[in-house]
């Protein structure tokens, strides 16, 4: 009898090799699936159908009623414009504070100096240390009755009365002679996130520095170029790239950054931002299709940003 | 003379940034062993008397308010996740920069951008998807997600390292009769002992940490881990501040500690793509 059975070819290296690299990723990849990418499709779906937090059991929610109006209803609000002027001019400080003050103190501890080290590892506790336990820090010491800052202030003549930092919206001082009118809780909420972030533009930008060759300084002494000169034209072109990009990824991380704020002013007295009308929606008014059609426009900015970022690095090429 | 204006002035910054940065956790911990008449009556005592130091704060918080059970909760979380993160984040890494199959220059990118989205856009479906099937309530699930948020960053930084190991030593133990797990094993793990322990620690330090999913998915007080228990405690008590600092003290000594033992480690992990500038 003829053997007619087609001769299989054993497997090739490359299948085996194809085929482990899919065993040794697979778990990640599911779970990135799973609780990354799936949400945000599901956060469209939910963002495009009438869906209320009494309705997650029932089976309403899957059916195909999508309706623009979570969208309508964001927009419409009448605290839209100011939660996003709000959401904006935190990101935009609190990232410019940061990377200010990152870059201060990466100038201040770079070099070689006893103690280096300790030094840099206590400029980055505020950024290391659980969110819940620097709030509360942050809150206590600036708490109007019990905190230390108010009653020191108070005793040795700064303040005429307790200032309180994160749970007034307006405070009104004379500068110069001229009345401000301070946006005080949104100031407050800033300040912190400089002081908890700063941190992370410290450390990228003393790496950089530290990495900028000795030569080319040595050669602008040679040429006789002053201190200032040197910093202007080495270190800042140095330090332009690794700048830009702080400051895009800590506009990206601030603008959806939820903690901080939720935890200091739960959002109250000028503080809402965008990322707490989420929970606001979903958690104060049970309207879940509103909660996710916010979530979806922070997606789409976030979206917006990166595509800039990538348009950018690829140009670079 | 520049010089020394110059010296004078790095001086008095470093000492502005040092005091605005060390005085909340110095305050933090001062003020957990004040007793609760001392907070009321003496805010303003910049300083510790040692004989007054009072451990009441820690006991009461320990044992009253369920801290021994959220410290333990978050252990296990925590230790879970970073046994899960760099298990597969080492054997994911591996396949991205040495095994050749269709989409590896698609995974190479893609990876980094999943640590782009905010968890305050996935937090509500995923809220919506396990309160539906009923099993939100959950520190098991804590660990998944925070798997999730921790896997992209764990496996780019391991492929980074992994692209500076040279493939020879590999090759030979493959020649020599190894599979590439034998190989993962013997030949890659035991050398990249510094990148393994920098994923270690930023996974740690992750789910440690985590506050936005810990608030929104745990409903059972036995269930909370120290970050929801710290906001449970200070949304129950408004006038013991030493409570609510004696239990900000347990939840960051650990991480510091931890930090500052294996500071260089850690610092190399975090600015491993800012040499390229």
């Amino acid at each position: 009898m003829v053997n007619s059975r087609l001769k299989r070819t054993p497997p090739t290296f490359l299948d085996q090799e194809a085929r482990l690299a899919f065993w040794m990723l697979f778990p990640t990849f599911t779970i990135v699936l799973a609780f990354v990418i799936f949400p945000v499709i599901w956060n469209l779906w939910l963002s495009l159908k009438p869906v209320s937090l009494g309705d997650l059991r029932g089976a309403s929610l899957f059916r195909f009623n999508l309706t623009l109006e979570n969208f309508q209803k964001v927009f419409s609000d009448p605290d839209f414009g100011s939660v996003l002027v709000t959401t904006f001019v935190y990101t935009i400080a609190g990232s410019f504070l940061s990377i200010l003050m990152g870059l201060t103190a990466a100038f201040l501890v770079h070099g070689e100096f006893p103690g280096r080290s300790l030094l840099r590892g206590l400029f980055i506790s505020p950024y290391i240390a659980p969110v819940v336990a620097v709030t509360f820090t942050w809150s206590f010491i600036l708490d109007p009755q019990l905190g230390v800052l108010n009653w020191l202030g108070v005793s040795k003549g700064f303040f005429a009365q307790p200032i309180p930092f994160f749970s007034q919206r307006l405070w009104e001082l004379d500068l110069l002679g001229m009345r401000i009118r301070l946006p005080l809780a949104l100031t407050s909420v800033i300040l912190f996130e400089g002081w908890r972030y700063f941190p992370f533009a410290f450390l990228f930008i003393l790496a950089r520095l530290q990495a900028i060759p000795e030569e080319l300084y040595q050669a602008a002494s040679v040429d006789g170029a002053s201190p200032f000169q040197r910093f202007y034209h080495i270190t800042l072109p140095q330090l332009s790239t690794v700048l830009s990009t702080l400051f895009l990824f800590r506009f990206i991380w601030t603008f959806n950054k939820f903690d901080d704020i939720f935890l200091l002013t739960r959002g109250q007295a000028g503080t809402k931002v965008l990322t707490i009308t989420v929970y606001d929606y979903a958690f104060g008014e049970f309207n879940i299709g509103a909660s996710s059609a916010v979530a979806m426009l922070l997606f789409g900015v976030l979206s917006i940003f990166l595509i800039i970022y990538f348009h950018w690095i690829l140009k670079e090429d | 003379m520049e010089r020394t204006i110059i010296r004078i002035l790095r001086i008095m910054g470093l000492i502005i940034f040092i005091v605005i940065v060390a005085f909340p956790f110095y305050w933090m911990i001062v003020s957990s062993f004040k007793s609760l008449s001392e907070i009321l009556l003496k805010p303003a005592n910049l300083g510790l008397d040692i004989r007054k130091i009072d451990f009441y704060a820690y006991y009461e918080v320990l044992f009253e308010h369920g801290f021994l059970r959220y410290i333990s909760n978050s252990v296990y979380v925590s230790i879970v996740t970073v046994v899960l993160s760099v298990t597969l984040a080492t054997v994911g890494g591996y396949a991205v920069t040495r095994l050749r199959f269709r989409g590896q220059k698609f995974m190479s990118y893609s990876i980094l951008l999943i640590y782009m989205f905010p968890a305050i856009v996935l937090v509500i479906p995923l809220y919506v998807m396990f309160s539906r099937v009923g099993i939100r309530d959950s520190i098991n699930l804590l660990i998944l997600v925070y798997l999730a948020q921790t896997l992209p960053v764990a496996l780019y930084m391991l492929r980074s390292y992994f692209q500076t190991l040279p493939p020879e030593m590999e090759q030979a133990g493959l020649i020599d009769g190894c599979s590439r797990l034998g190989v993962i094993w013997r030949i890659v793990i035991p050398l990249s002992a510094p990148a393994l322990a920098s994923v270690a620690l930023y996974t740690f330090m992750i789910a440690w940490n985590e506050f936005l999913f810990a608030f929104m998915f745990l409903d059972t007080p036995e269930k909370f881990t120290l970050s929801r228990g710290v906001v449970q405690l200070a949304g129950s008590v408004h006038l013991s501040k030493q409570l609510v600092m004696a239990a900000s003290v347990m939840v960051t000594i650990p991480i510091l500690v931890l930090f500052l033992f294996f500071e260089r480690r850690l610092v190399q992990g975090l600015t491993a793509g800012a040499m390229k500038g």
